[in-house]
C-alpha cells in the first residue's frame, strides 16, 4: 500500500543522516500499528532495506515480521535472516529501539530452542550483546539468554569470555539475578570454582523484597561449591543480605544443610549415606553431579590435612587415615593431586611412603611480581570507581533531601551545610 | 633438687630420667581417703553435703556407709530433719537400729522448728511497724539462719537478701554478703557469688584480712565453677594464709592449695607458674599442707614429666570425690598433659618419639595420635616424620606467608567492592522504580 512504500522510502532516506534519525524513530514508533496489519506483506519490503544502513528500520520490520506467529518452514528463515541483520546491524542506530532488538533476539531464541540446536544462536547472541550494551560494564536483558545458549549449547568457554567483564551498572534487577545464576553454572561447568561461588553469592545477598526462586536454586548449588572449593560451609549471612532472605532461605533448602553439616564432621561414610538418602532430591534439582565431586573432595580435603602435620607417611597410614580401601588406592589419590598441583609430595615405592614437601613458591619471580602490580593497578581503579560513584551521590537531590529533613537542629551554624530548599 | 654435683653424663641420663628414679620422699598418695581426716577439716553443712557426695561417688560400700554413718552424727548434731530422712533412705538399715529413722527426734524438731519460727516472724512484725532499721535487720537476718538451719536454702537466700535493705554500716553489708555467699554456694548458683563478692569488695571502709581471704576463696570457687580456670588459679593464690580454719563451712585450707595448684598448672604459662606459685610466698603455707600438689608443680617446672604425670594419676581417685572438682578433673588433666607435651618439644629442633614416648608412659602409636591433635590445633609447631618416628619442628616461613596473605586480601577486596558497587546499583534501581510508582 502506499503508506508502506512511504515508510520504506523514509527509512532509505533519512538513515544516513544523524541528525535526521531522531525524527525517524518517531516516524517508525508512529507507524507501528500499520506495521502490525501488515504482516505478510511486509518481507518483500525488507528486500529493499539494507541491515548496515538502514539498521532502524529494518529493525522495525523485521520486529513485525517476527511478532506475528511463524509457520513451521520459514522458522529456518527467520532464523538465517534474524542472524544476519544481528551480524549486520550498526550499533548506534539499534540502541534507540532497545526493546524491539531484545524482542527480537528473544524470538531468534526461542526459534533456535524450537529447532533444538541451540547452538546455531550462541554466534549471533554475542554479537548481539556486545552491540547493545554501551559500556561493556553494562548488564543487559540479553545476557541472560545469551548464557542460557550457552549451557543449553555446551559452549562454556565462550560464555566465560562475557562473564569475565565487571558488571557495574543494571537495567533489571531480574536480569541480575538470571546472569549471575547461569553464569555461576557455566563457571561450575568448567570448574572455575572461585567465580562461581563469587556470582552464586550476589545472587543469594542481593537486595530483593520477596523471595525468589532464582535465589533458592542459587543457594543450593552454592552450599556444595562451596563444600568444593573451601571444604567448609558457614551458614551465617553476610549482613548486607535482605531480611526476607535471611528468614526463609534456610527452610528451602534444609537438606543441603544437612549435606554440609556431614562433610563438616570429615566423616566420608555418613556424608554418603546422607546422599544415597537424599538421592532422589538431588536428582530432582540437577545436582546430583555437583554432590558427588563435593563427597569425592573430601578425600582430598583429609590428605591435604595431613600434610599440615606429617613429614612422611606411609601409603597404609594415609589409607586408614582418610577411610580409603588399600594403599593402591591412596597413591592413585596422592598422585593425582601432585598432578593437579594440590599438594607438593614425592611417592616412594620402595617403602611405600609419602614425602610431604613444601610449597617451592618462593615469590621472588618476575611473574609474581607482575601478578602483584595488576592487583594493585586494578584495586586502584576501584577505588578511584567508588570515590566517583560517592561523589555523584553526594550531588543527588533526593540524597540531599533526606538529609537535610533528617538533621538535628542544634545552633544557628547547622543551617549552614545544606542549602535552604533542601530544609524541610 | 637431686644430686646433680656428678659429672655431666649424670646429668644427661638425668635429663631422660624424667625424674622417674630418683629417691622420692615418702609421701602418702593414693591411698584411699582417711574419711574421718577429711571431714575433720569441714563444718557445717558442706560437710554432710560432701560426705554424701562422697557416698555417692566412692565405689566400695564401706566406704560408703562410713560416709553415711558420719553424716548420719553431724545432721544429729543439727536441727535438719528433711536431710535426715533422706540420708536414713540411703543408709537403708544396713547399719544397724541406731542409724534408723528417728521419728521422735524429727518430730520434736519439727515441731520446735514451727514454733522458733512462729515466734521469728511475730517478732519480725513487731519490728516492721516500729520502722527500726536495725531490728528489721537483724530479723530478717535470725528467719535466714533459722531457714539456713533447717535446710530451706532457698528461704534462706530470700531473708538475707532482704537484709540488704536495712543495712546501715560496711559490717552490716560485709556479714549480708559473707550470708549469701554461702547460701549460693550450697545452692550451686556462683552467679550470685561473683556479683556479692564484688559487692562486698567495694565497700568503704577496709575489710579485715580474714574476710578478703574469705572472699578471695569464694571468687576462686565462682571462677572453678564457670570453667575460668586461669581467674580461678589467680583468686586462690591471692588468698592470704589468715584464712587459716576460718571458713570451714565453705573451704578447706588444703583445698585452696589443691585447686589454685591444679588450676594454675592447667592454665598458667612457664613464667607466671614461677612467678605466682613457686615463688609466692604466701602461698607455699597452703602448699605445705598438701605436698603431693607442691611436688606435682616442681616437677612439671623442671620437666620431670614422667614422676609429675605418676603422681596426679595417683591423687585423680581422691580427687574425684571432691563436690567442686569432680566436674572439671578431666578436662583439667587434659590440658595439664597437653602443656606437658607442647613443654617438651618446645626447645627442641628434633625430637625421637621413642625417648618421648618413655616419658609420658603412652606407645608411640598413642603418642603420635596426641601430638597429631596438637599441631592441627597449632599449639605445637612441627611435623611428624612416621618414617623414622622423629619429631621435627617447623618454623612458618613468614615471607611466604605475608606474600600469600597479601594476594588474598587484595582480591578479597576487589571482590566485595565489586559486589557492592552491584548491590548499590540495584538499590539505586529499587529506590527509583519505587518513587516513579508513587508518582
Amino acid at each position: 500500500m502506499d503508506s508502506l512504500e512511504a515508510l520504506v522510502a523514509q527509512i532509505q532516506g533519512h538513515s544516513s543522516s544523524l541528525e535526521d534519525l531522531p525524527l525517524l524513530h518517531n516516524l517508525l514508533k508512529q507507524s507501528e500499528d500499520l506495521l502490525q496489519s501488515e504482516g505478510p506483506r511486509l518481507a518483500s519490503y525488507l528486500l529493499q532495506l539494507e541491515p548496515s544502513k538502514h539498521s532502524l528500520g529494518y529493525l522495525y520490520i523485521l520486529e513485525a515480521i517476527t511478532s506475528a506467529p511463524i509457520s513451521k518452514e520459514q522458522v529456518n528463515e527467520m532464523v538465517v535472516s534474524a542472524a544476519a541483520f544481528i551480524n549486520a546491524c550498526v550499533a548506534e542506530q539499534i540502541r534507540m529501539a532497545p526493546d524491539k532488538f531484545i524482542s527480537l533476539c528473544k524470538k531468534l531464541k526461542e526459534q533456535v530452542i524450537l529447532l533444538e540446536t541451540p547452538i546455531r544462536g550462541v554466534a549471533p547472541m554475542l554479537t548481539a550483546v556486545k552491540k547493545l550494551q554501551p559500556t561493556s560494564e553494562r548488564l543487559t536483558t540479553l545476557h541472560p539468554e545469551f548464557l542460557l545458549l550457552c549451557l543449553l549449547a555446551k559452549c562454556y568457554k565462550t560464555g566465560l569470555r562475557i562473564l569475565d567483564d565487571d558488571i557495574f551498572e543494571i537495567d533489571q534487577p531480574r536480569d541480575f539475578f538470571l546472569y549471575c545464576y547461569y553464569g555461576g553454572m557455566i563457571c561450575i561447568g568448567q570448574k572455575r570454582f572461585p567465580k562461581a561461588l563469587e556470582l552464586l553469592h550476589n545472587v543469594v545477598t542481593a537486595p530483593m523484597s520477596s523471595m525468589n526462586a532464582i535465589a533458592v536454586e542459587a543457594y543450593k548449588k552454592y552450599v556444595v561449591v562451596s563444600l568444593i572449593h573451601h571444604g567448609q560451609f558457614s551458614v551465617h549471612f553476610p549482613k548486607y543480605t535482605s531480611s526476607v532472605v535471611q528468614r526463609n532461605l534456610k527452610g528451602f533448602c534444609q537438606i543441603y544443610l544437612d549435606l554440609a553439616n556431614c562433610y563438616g564432621t570429615g566423616k566420608i561414610s555418613e556424608t554418603e549415606t546422607c546422599v544415597q538418602t537424599n538421592r532422589e532430591t538431588f536428582e530432582a534439582d540437577n545436582n546430583l553431579g555437583l554432590v558427588n565431586q563435593a563427597v569425592s573432595s573430601m578425600y582430598k580435603r583429609n590428605i591435604q590435612r595431613l600434610t599440615q602435620t606429617y613429614l612422611t607417611l606411609s601409603l597404609q597410614d594415609i589409607a586408614d587415615t582418610v577411610q580409603l580401601n588399600s594403599p593402591k588406592e591412596a597413591e592413585l589419590h596422592v598422585l593425582q593431586m601432585i598432578e593437579n598441583g594440590e599438594i607438593y609430595a614425592t611417592i616412594n615405592q620402595k617403602d611405600g611412603m609419602v614425602r610431604f614437601l613444601e610449597d617451592p613458591e618462593e615469590y621472588k619471580t618476575c611473574e609474581i611480581i607482575e601478578h602483584i602490580d595488576s592487583s594493585i593497578q586494578r584495586i586502584m581503579t576501584l577505588s578511584r570507581k567508588l570515590n566517583t560513584m560517592d561523589e555523584l551521590l553526594s550531588c543527588d537531590p533526593s540524597y540531599l533531601g533526606k538529609v537535610g529533613k533528617e538533621r538535628q537542629r542544634f545552633d544557628f551554624d547547622d543551617f549552614d551545610s545544606v542549602p535552604q530548599k533542601f530544609n524541610i | 633438687m637431686e644430686g646433680e654435683e656428678e659429672a655431666s653424663g649424670a646429668v644427661i641420663d638425668e635429663i631422660y630420667s624424667n625424674g622417674g628414679e630418683e629417691k622420692r620422699r615418702p609421701i602418702i598418695s593414693g591411698e584411699q581417703l582417711d574419711i574421718e581426716a577429711y571431714a575433720s577439716l569441714y563444718s557445717g553443712r558442706t560437710k554432710v553435703t560432701r560426705l554424701l557426695f562422697i557416698a555417692d561417688h566412692c565405689g566400695n560400700s564401706s566406704m560408703q556407709l562410713e560416709a553415711l554413718r558420719m553424716a548420719y552424727d553431724e545432721v544429729k548434731k543439727g536441727e535438719n530433719a528433711q536431710l535426715l530422712r533422706e540420708i536414713v533412705q540411703k543408709i537403708d538399715g544396713r547399719l544397724g537400729p541406731n542409724y534408723g529413722l528417728d521419728q521422735a527426734w524429727s518430730e520434736s524438731v519439727d515441731r520446735k522448728a514451727e514454733q522458733r519460727k512462729e515466734k521469728l516472724e511475730n517478732e519480725l512484725n513487731a519490728y516492721k511497724t516500729n520502722l527500726i532499721k536495725e531490728s528489721i535487720r537483724m530479723g530478717y537476718n535470725d528467719l535466714g539462719d533459722f531457714y539456713y538451719a533447717h535446710g530451706a536454702v532457698g528461704d534462706a537466700f530470700k531473708n538475707y537478701v532482704r537484709t540488704r535493705d536495712y543495712c546501715t554500716t560496711s559490717k552490716h553489708i560485709t556479714t549480708m554478703c559473707l550470708n549469701t555467699i554461702l547460701v549460693s554456694i550450697e545452692m550451686g548458683q556462683f552467679t550470685h557469688v561473683t556479683s556479692y563478692v564484688s559487692k562486698a569488695e567495694q565497700t568503704q571502709e577496709g575489710l579485715e584480712a580474714v574476710t578478703v581471704a574469705k572472699l578471695r576463696c569464694a571468687a576462686g570457687l565462682a571462677h572453678l565453677e564457670s570453667r575460668k580456670y586461669k581467674l580461678a588459679a589467680r583468686k586462690f593464690l591471692e588468698t592470704g594464709p589468715e584464712l587459716g580454719n576460718n571458713y570451714t563451712e565453705v573451704i578447706a585450707p588444703q583445698d585452696v592449695a589443691t585447686y589454685g595448684g591444679l588450676c594454675a598448672l592447667a592454665s598458667f604459662d612457664r613464667t607466671e607458674l614461677k612467678n605466682k606459685v613457686i615463688d609466692n610466698f604466701n602461698f607455699r603455707n597452703f602448699l605445705e599442707l598438701v605436698p603431693e600438689v607442691r611436688e606435682i608443680i616442681n616437677d612439671f617446672y623442671s620437666s620431670h614429666y614422667a614422676s609429675c604425670l605418676e603422681y596426679l594419676g595417683n591423687l585423680k581417685a581422691n580427687l574425684l570425690l571432691d563436690i567442686h572438682l569432680h566436674d572439671h578433673l578431666e578436662t583439667l588433666y587434659d590440658q595439664i598433659r597437653r602443656k606437658a607435651l607442647i613443654q617438651y618439644t618446645h626447645p627442641f629442633v628434633s625430637v625421637d618419639l621413642r625417648m618421648m614416648a618413655n616419658a609420658f608412659k603412652t606407645s608411640i602409636a598413642g603418642l603420635q595420635k596426641e601430638l597429631e591433635a596438637l599441631i592441627t590445633d597449632d599449639q605445637i609447631q612441627a611435623r611428624i616424620d612416621s618414617h623414622n618416628k622423629i619429631l621435627y619442628a617447623r618454623h612458618a616461613d613468614q615471607r611466604n606467608a605475608t606474600f600469600q596473605r597479601v594476594l588474598q586480601t587484595g582480591s578479597d577486596f576487589d571482590k566485595d567492592v565489586r559486589a557492592m558497587l552491584l548491590r548499590s546499583s540495584l538499590i539505586k534501581h529499587e529506590f527509583n522504580a519505587k518513587n516513579s510508582r508513587k508518582l
